[in-house]
C-alpha cells in the first residue's frame, strides 16, 4: 500500500462579492480532480506551471486549504474526513518546506524559538533543554552552526534560511515532506546544495517527499515519479526517466521542449513545440480537456467536448489525452504551428 | 588549500581569513541575535525627526512631571488681580516678575502654563490608553475570528467591522460632543469622548493588520508544523501586527491633545477654571484675543508643539518598524 | 568597429544606512559593478551571466543612464557607435533611449504606466521617435502589437496593463521596445517572471526580431540555458566583474574560471541521466573579499591558492584565443576530466 494515496481530490474557492454578508459568485476550480500515490522513501515530483494548482494541492494534502471533495489517505487514515484537532496532532508525521524562505518564518522569533514551538506542540521532548539538544543535532544535519540558534531570520543568507525551514520539518521526525518549490527562491549556486541536502536527507532518514516545482529540470533530478499538472488535474503520469525519454501528453512534449539545456548543442539540436496563447483562468476553465485551447495536435471531435481521463500507457506511466496513441503513431496531424508562427501569427481568442 | 612557503605573514593571514569564511558553518555575521526591536530602536536612534520629536516629548513630560514645582507662583491664586482689568482691555504683558505676563484674573501665565502641561499630558495619554485597550481588544477579537474562525468567525468579524465602520462615519468631534452631552461636563468626559473617538481606528487598523498577517507564509507554515490556533494568534500574528498599533498610538496622543483642547475650546472641557489645562486656558483667552493676543499664543504653540512632537516621533517609529526597510 | 564597448565600467552606491545590501554595515559604500568590460557587436546577441549581486542589471542601468544620479558614482568608458554614454547629457542621452537604445525589464507589470492605455503608451514612443501622430500611429502602434503575436490589437490597445496576461504584457513592452527598431536592444532577465512556455515564446520572439532587424541584443539573465540557446559570446559575472568571457560553445564546452565551471556543474539538466550529482559551489554570494586583494570568488573556490590573494587577477587566454578567463588558476583540461563530467552529452 502506498504511503500516501490521493484520490479524487478537488478544491475550489468560492469567488464571493456582497455588501453585508458575501454571496458566492463563483468558483477557481483550483484543483479539480486529482488522484495519485506516493511510495514510501520515494520522490513524487508535481510539475507544472503558475495556477496549474500544484501549490494547492500540496497544501490540500495538509489540509492548510480546505478539500472540496475527494479524500488523502495517509498510512491508511483519511485526512479530508479527520476531525480538526486529530489532524493537527497527525501534522508532525506530513510536514512542509515552503517556496519563500524569509517569509515563512515569524521575523520576530529567533532560531530556538521557530523550532521548538512545533515540538512542544506535539509533545516531543519533556523540557526545552532536551529539545534544544534534538535542534542542535538536527541543525548540525542540515549544515547550520550551533550559534544560530539564538539568532532571528533576517540574519541568515536565502540558503541558510531554507536550510532552518527544512530543519523545522526535521525535528518533528515526519514521515512525509511536502516541498513546495524548495529551491526557486534561491541563486543557482545554493540551489544545488539545498537539492543535494534533501537527497540526503531522505537517504538518511529514509524520508518520503512531495516535490513541487515549475523547473521541470530540478524535479527530474530528485524525483522517482513525475507527475504533469495543467489547471487544476494531472494530464500524465511517469516514472522520471520514462517521462523524459518518450513524453506522451502534447503538454509534456511542449513542457519538455520549452526547458533551456545549458548547451549550446542541445539547444540548436531540438525542436521547440511552442504553444499558442496563454493559460486560461481556472476560474472559467475550457470544457473538454483543458489544454485543447492551446494543443498544438487538437481534434475536430472529443477534444472540445469530451475531458479525457488518465489512462495506462505504460509500466506506471498514465497519459489523460484521448488522441496520445495516434499521436505516437503519427496518424494525426497537427492542427496548429508549433513553430515561430505559433508566436508571431496569432488566432482569434476562443474565451 | 595548499600555501606556498615563501608566502609573506600578511597574505597568510589573509588566507587564513578565506580559510575562515569559507568554513561556512563557523560563519557568523553577528555575534549575538538581534531582535527586530531592538534594530527598530537603532534606527530609531539615527533618525533625525526622532531625536526632535523625542526630545520635544521628553521636555514636555519632564515639565508635566516637575511643573508644579518649577512655578514661581501659585496658579490659581489670583496675586495681580488690581492691576488688571478685562473690562477695560487692559492687561499685563510679559515682565520682571511675570515671564508670561497675567492672565485676565490677574495670575500668572507662566505658572500656569507650567501645571497645565500636566493635566494636558494626562488628558492626551489617558484618553489614547482608553481608545488603545478597547480599540485594541475589539480588533484582536474581530482579526483572530477572522482569521482562524471559519466561516462563523468571518460572520463575527463582519458584524464587529460594520459597527466600528458606523463609528468611523460620524464626525469625531460630533461623536465626542455626544459622549460629553450625555455624561456631563468633567475632565473624565472629555479622555472618554476623546477615547471613544479612537476605538474605531485602533480596531480596525490591529485587524487589518493581523488579517494581513495571517495571510502570511509563517503562519501557514505555523499550521502546517501543528501549533494551536490559540498560540498562532498569540506568538505569531499579534507580535507581528503590533508595530502600526504602536505607531498609531503615538500619533493619536498629538489628536487626543488636539480634540481635548478642541472640546474645552466648545466648553464641554473641565469645568473647575482652578486647574489649569491648555486647552480651557486657550478657551479663556479667545474672548480676550484682541487686546491681549499673548495669552492665546503660549497654550497654542504649547499644544501645537507637543502634537508636532508626538507627529515627529510617530512617523519616525512607522519608518523605523517598516519591515520592508530592514537594513 | 563595435557597436557598444564598455571598457572598465564601475558603480558604486554611496553607503546610506538601511540599503539592501548584505550585512548591517551602514554607510558603507557598495561597490555594484566594480571594472565591467565587454563588447557588442552590430547584429551579435551578448549575454550577461551571473547572480543576484553580480552587477548586472546595474551595469544595464548605468548603460542607458537610468541610475539615480544622487549617491551613485560611474567610473569607466561605455561607447556606443563612438559616443560615451556615460558622460553624455540628460537631453542626449533621451533621444537615444527608444530610438537607438532600447530596454526591455523583468517585471512587465511595473514597467508599464498602470493608469494609461497600452495603445497609448505605444503611440507615445512612436510620437516622440518617428514622429507619428493620430491614426497612423494607432495603425502602427496595432501593427506593432500583432507583431509580437498579440491577438486582436485594436482591442488590446484600450486595455491597461492589469488587464493582460504576463507573457502578454511582456510582448506589449517588446512591441515598445523594437518600435523605432533600435540598434541595441538591452533585456535585463526578460523571462524571468514568465513560464517555462510562456519563455519560450518570448525567447523565439526575441530571435525572430533580433534576426529581422539585424539588432544588437545584450541579453541579461542567471539563466545558463537561456544563454546557451541564445547569446553568441557569453560573459560571466562575478561580485562586479566580467571573469570569464567566450563564444557560447567555447565556453559550455570547456568552461575555464572555477566559477563559471562550478555554476554549470551545479545546474540539474534535464537531458542529464537520473542520479547524476550535482556538484555544489559552497557558501553564498555573501562570501567574498574585494576585488583590490584579490580574486572576490576566491573564499568559495576550490582551487584557490596563495597567489589568489596578490591583487586583482587579469584577464588571460589561458585556453584558446578570444576566451578569456580572469583566473590564475584556471581549470584546464587535467581538471576537468578528474574532478568533473564533460558538459557535452
Amino acid at each position: 500500500m502506498s504511503l500516501l494515496e490521493l484520490d479524487g481530490v478537488k478544491v475550489h474557492f468560492p469567488v464571493k462579492k456582497g455588501i453585508f454578508f458575501d454571496r458566492t459568485v463563483g468558483h477557481v476550480y483550483a484543483v479539480d480532480g486529482v488522484s495519485l500515490k506516493v511510495e514510501a522513501g520515494q520522490t513524487y515530483g508535481l510539475v507544472g506551471e503558475s495556477g496549474c494548482g500544484k501549490t494547492t494541492l500540496g497544501r490540500a494534502v495538509l489540509r492548510l486549504v480546505d478539500i472540496t471533495e475527494g479524500g488523502v489517505l495517509f498510512d491508511g487514515t483519511d485526512l479530508a474526513k479527520l476531525p480538526e484537532e486529530e489532524m493537527r496532532q497527525i501534522r508532525h508525521r506530513l510536514q512542509m518546506v515552503f517556496q519563500d524562505p524569509l517569509g515563512s518564518l515569524n521575523p520576530r522569533q529567533n532560531i530556538e524559538s521557530i523550532l521548538s514551538e512545533g515540538m512542544a506542540a506535539h509533545g516531543i521532548g519533556a523540557d526545552q533543554e532536551e529539545r534544544r539538544e534534538r535542534i542542535k543535532k538536527i541543525l548540525a544535519e542540515v549544515g547550520l552552526p550551533t550559534n544560530a540558534l539564538s539568532r532571528y531570520p533576517h540574519e541568515f543568507s536565502g540558503g541558510q534560511r531554507q536550510r532552518i525551514g527544512i530543519a523545522r520539518a526535521l525535528v518533528l521526525e515526519p514521515d512525509v515532506i511536502i516541498c513546495d518549490e524548495p529551491v526557486s527562491a534561491l541563486d543557482v549556486s545554493i540551489q544545488a546544495q539545498v537539492i543535494n541536502l534533501l537527497e540526503e536527507l531522505q537517504e538518511s532518514k529514509g524520508l518520503t517527499y512531495l516535490v513541487i516545482a515549475h523547473d521541470l529540470a530540478v524535479v527530474r533530478h530528485i524525483s522517482d515519479v513525475i507527475g504533469v499538472m495543467y489547471l487544476g488535474s494531472l494530464v500524465e503520469e511517469a516514472p522520471s526517466d520514462a517521462l523524459y525519454a518518450e513524453p506522451r501528453h502534447p503538454y509534456t512534449k511542449a513542457l519538455m521542449s520549452a526547458v533551456p539545456v545549458p548547451d549550446p548543442d542541445v539547444e540548436d539540436r531540438r525542436e521547440r513545440i511552442l504553444l499558442h496563447g496563454d493559460l486560461p483562468s481556472p476560474a472559467a476553465p475550457p470544457a473538454g480537456c483543458r489544454f485543447h485551447t492551446r494543443c498544438p495536435w487538437k481534434q475536430e471531435t472529443r477534444c472540445a467536448t469530451e475531458r479525457p481521463e488518465l489512462t495506462v500507457v505504460g509500466d506506471g506511466h498514465r497519459v489523460a489525452c484521448h488522441f496520445a496513441a495516434e499521436i505516437e503513431a503519427g496518424t494525426v496531424e497537427r492542427t496548429r504551428s508549433t513553430g515561430i508562427a505559433a508566436v508571431t501569427e496569432t488566432e482569434p481568442e476562443t474565451v | 588549500m595548499n600555501a606556498t612557503p615563501d608566502s609573506s605573514p600578511k597574505l597568510t593571514k589573509r588566507a587564513d581569513k578565506i580559510d575562515r569564511l569559507a568554513q561556512l558553518t563557523e560563519r557568523t555575521e553577528s555575534t549575538s541575535g538581534a531582535g527586530l526591536w531592538r534594530e527598530a530602536f537603532r534606527r530609531l536612534r539615527t533618525n533625525k525627526a526622532a531625536i526632535i520629536g523625542g526630545a520635544v516629548i521628553g521636555l514636555f513630560v519632564l515639565i508635566a512631571v516637575v511643573g508644579p514645582w518649577l512655578a514661581p507662583y501659585s496658579p490659581t491664586a489670583q496675586d495681580w488681580r488690581g492691576e488688571v482689568f478685562p473690562n477695560q482691555g487692559r492687561f499685563v504683558g510679559p515682565r520682571g516678575e511675570n515671564w508670561f505676563g497675567l492672565d485676565h484674573l490677574g495670575r500668572d501665565e507662566f505658572s500656569r502654563m507650567l501645571v497645565g502641561a500636566r493635566q494636558t499630558l494626562l488628558v492626551g495619554v489617558v484618553s489614547m490608553l482608553i481608545g488603545l485597550v478597547a480599540g485594541a481588544v475589539i480588533g484582536a477579537v474581530s482579526g483572530a475570528a477572522a482569521t482562524l474562525g471559519g466561516e462563523p468567525g468571518r460572520r463575527v468579524d463582519t458584524v464587529i467591522m460594520r459597527v466600528t465602520d458606523i463609528m468611523l462615519a460620524l464626525p469625531s468631534l460630533l461623536l465626542a460632543v455626544s459622549v460629553a452631552a450625555v455624561l456631563g461636563q468633567s475632565l473624565t468626559t472629555v479622555m472618554i469622548a476623546v477615547g471613544v473617538v479612537q476605538v474605531p481606528v485602533f480596531a480596525r487598523l490591529l485587524r487589518g493588520s493581523m488579517l494581513a498577517q495571517g495571510s502570511s507564509d509563517y503562519v501557514l507554515a505555523a499550521k502546517a508544523v501543528g501549533i494551536r490556533k490559540r498560540r498562532i494568534v498569540l506568538t505569531q500574528i499579534m507580535p507581528n501586527s503590533l508595530s502600526p498599533v504602536i505607531v498609531q498610538a503615538t500619533l493619536s496622543l498629538a489628536t487626543a491633545i488636539i480634540e481635548a483642547a478642541a472640546l474645552s475650546y466648545l466648553g464641554l472641557g473641565n469645568p473647575d477654571p482652578a486647574i489649569p489645562e491648555w486647552g480651557v486656558m486657550l478657551s479663556q483667552a479667545q474672548r480676550f484675543f484682541d487686546n491681549a493676543p499673548m495669552m492665546s499664543v503660549y497654550p497654542a504653540v504649547g499644544i501645537i508643539v507637543t502634537a508636532l512632537g508626538f507627529t515627529l516621533l510617530g512617523e519616525a517609529m512607522r519608518e523605523a518598524l517598516d519591515p520592508k526597510l530592514r537594513g | 568597429m563595435a557597436l557598444l564597448s564598455v571598457d572598465e565600467l564601475s558603480v558604486t552606491f554611496a553607503g546610506q544606512g538601511g540599503g539592501r545590501g548584505a550585512g548591517s554595515g551602514a554607510r558603507r559604500d557598495t561597490k555594484a559593478v566594480d571594472g565591467v568590460s565587454f563588447e557588442v557587436e552590430e547584429g551579435q546577441v551578448v549575454g550577461l551571466v551571473g547572480e543576484s549581486g553580480c552587477g548586472k542589471s546595474v551595469t544595464a542601468l548605468a548603460l542607458m543612464g537610468l541610475l539615480p544620479r544622487k549617491g551613485v558614482s560611474v567610473g569607466g568608458r561605455a561607447e556606443f557607435d563612438g559616443a560615451d554614454l556615460l558622460s553624455m547629457g540628460e537631453k542626449k542621452i533621451r533621444d537615444l533611449r527608444g530610438s537607438q537604445l532600447a530596454m526591455i525589464f523583468q517585471d512587465p507589470l511595473s514597467s508599464l504606466n498602470p493608469v494609461v492605455p497600452i495603445g497609448i503608451q505605444v503611440t507615445e514612443i512612436l510620437t516622440r521617435h518617428r514622429g507619428l501622430k493620430g491614426e497612423p500611429a494607432r495603425k502602427e502602434a496595432a501593427s506593432l502589437l500583432d507583431r509580437v503575436g498579440i491577438p486582436d490589437p485594436d482591442r488590446r490597445l484600450k486595455e491597461y496593463p492589469h488587464q493582460l496576461s504576463g507573457g502578454m504584457r511582456q510582448r506589449a513592452l517588446i512591441a515598445m521596445a523594437v518600435a523605432c527598431a533600435p540598434r541595441l536592444l538591452i533585456a535585463d532577465e526578460p523571462t524571468t517572471a514568465l513560464d517555462v512556455t510562456i519563455q519560450a515564446q518570448i525567447l523565439e520572439l526575441l530571435k525572430e526580431l533580433v534576426d529581422q532587424q539585424g539588432t544588437a541584443l545584450l541579453m541579461i539573465t542567471h539563466d545558463l540555458g537561456v544563454v546557451a540557446g541564445l547569446c553568441d559570446q557569453v560573459n560571466v559575472l562575478y561580485a562586479g566583474r566580467a571573469v570569464e568571457t567566450a563564444g557560447r560553445r567555447e565556453l559550455f564546452a570547456h568552461p575555464t574560471h572555477p566559477y563559471a565551471h562550478g555554476l554549470l556543474g551545479s545546474i540539474p539538466r534535464l537531458d542529464a541521466p537520473r542520479g547524476d550529482p550535482l556538484r555544489p559551489i559552497r557558501g553564498s554570494i555573501n562570501d567574498k573579499i574585494a576585488w583590490a586583494d584579490g580574486c572576490a570568488f576566491a573564499p568559495r573556490c576550490d582551487f584557490y591558492t596563495m597567489e589568489c590573494l596578490t591583487g586583482t587577477p587579469e584577464l588571460t587566454e589561458p585556453r584558446a584565443r578570444g576566451h578569456q578567463v580572469r583566473c590564475v588558476n584556471p581549470v584546464l583540461p587535467a581538471e576537468t576530466s578528474a574532478g568533473t563530467a564533460e558538459v557535452s552529452s
